[in-house]
């Protein structure tokens, strides 16, 4: 048997899925549900790309302080992913632009992409999750 | 059943960690390492505070595959690998080291 | 009878405000709380309907709701005021009624 230490390379087929993120944070638990499986699915060393689209680029606003409001700021966890090995973040610029928002304005290094493009991405992929 | 802490009553879920984070104090590793017999050094230490920091800057605990890569930054290759950090924390190093460090238990976890 | 209407809606995702809107009376009050609070923010594609709306009705903003979103009061559209917990009180109690649109 394997040492515990020896176990922790994981041999399963690699998928590509992608999380696409369409609401608003802390209005609804979708966003903060979105993170916890994409933290599961980054553990399994699988090939995971994230979309911020629609009221879903305000999860990765810059400068959230939820302290008034009682509910935990589960923004700085965007900034791990990178620690996860997930780098494939996209935003869709239209999004962006209807709510006057900028790559400025975002806690993390994105990639914005055109809504054709978007649509590329998702066919490349094997399994898409919607929140 | 709660842990008793410098006096204090600390609550702990039904697996051990600590209920509220903001109650940690040094002393609560020692305690909860002496239940599972062991005494923790200096490489123990190192690996708890490096999880408290973790903890502080991204609000999550880290998975062991993340947890391993960044210890190695931070301390070296030589600690930054899976046997050395089992030899620490034989519970499994992201689980039990976690638990010391009054973090919640971490997401897709070891 | 001007009332107090809440709004708790992203105005990009539904039509709460909307609503809200086409049946204030004028001199009816607006509070845009949770995800509501992005129509108060301007250079946004809702800003000249919000602003449109400050003609006929106070238009307020919970600041709590405001910050949590990383926003803040220089985001907000002029004319529309921010209040905190106890501001939000004192509109309940300042208007005899309050609609909650959901």
């Amino acid at each position: 048997m394997a040492e515990p230490w020896e176990d922790d390379e994981l041999d399963g087929p690699v998928r590509k899925f992608m999380y696409v993120n369409r609401r608003a944070p802390y209005g609804t638990i979708y966003a903060l549900e979105s993170l916890e499986v994409v933290l599961i699915a980054a553990a399994f060393e699988q090939d995971v790309s994230l979309v911020f689209m629609d009221d879903g680029v305000y999860q990765i606003k810059k400068e959230q302080n939820t302290d008034a409001i009682g509910v935990k700021n589960f923004s700085p966890t965007y900034r791990a992913l990178e620690g996860y090995d997930v780098e494939k973040l996209y935003v869709e610029k239209e999004s962006l632009e209807s709510r006057g928002l900028t790559t400025d304005d975002l806690i993390v290094p994105v990639q914005v992409v055109e809504k054709d493009q978007l649509a590329e991405l998702m066919e490349e992929q094997e399994v898409i999750l919607s929140f | 059943m709660p842990i008793e802490v410098n006096g204090k009553s600390l609550e702990v879920d039904e697996e051990g960690y600590l209920a509220n984070l903001n109650e940690w104090e040094p002393e609560v590793a020692t305690i909860m390492a002496k239940e599972d017999g062991t005494e923790l050094t200096e490489n123990h230490w190192e690996v708890i505070n490096f999880l408290r920091e973790y903890y502080e800057e991204y609000q999550i605990a880290p998975a062991v595959r993340v947890l391993t890569k960044a210890i190695g930054k931070k301390l070296g290759k030589d600690k930054g690998n899976s046997k050395y950090l089992y030899e620490l924390f034989p519970y499994g190093p992201a689980k039990q080291a976690c638990k010391y460090a009054g973090l919640p238990k971490p997401t897709g976890c070891v | 009878m001007p009332m107090l209407h809440t709004v708790n809606k992203s105005p990009f995702e539904r039509r709460t405000l909307d609503t809200a809107l086409r049946h204030a009376v004028k001199g009816s009050a607006i509070l845009l709380i949770e995800d509501g609070v992005y129509a108060a923010f301007d250079g946004t594609v809702v800003a000249d309907k919000v602003k449109a709306a400050l003609s006929d009705h106070k238009i307020y903003v919970l600041g709590p709701d405001v910050a949590a979103r990383g926003m803040s009061e220089h985001h907000v559209i002029d004319g529309i005021d921010v209040v905190d917990y106890g501001g939000f009180v004192d509109l309940v109690t300042e208007y005899d009624k309050v609609q909650s649109w959901l």
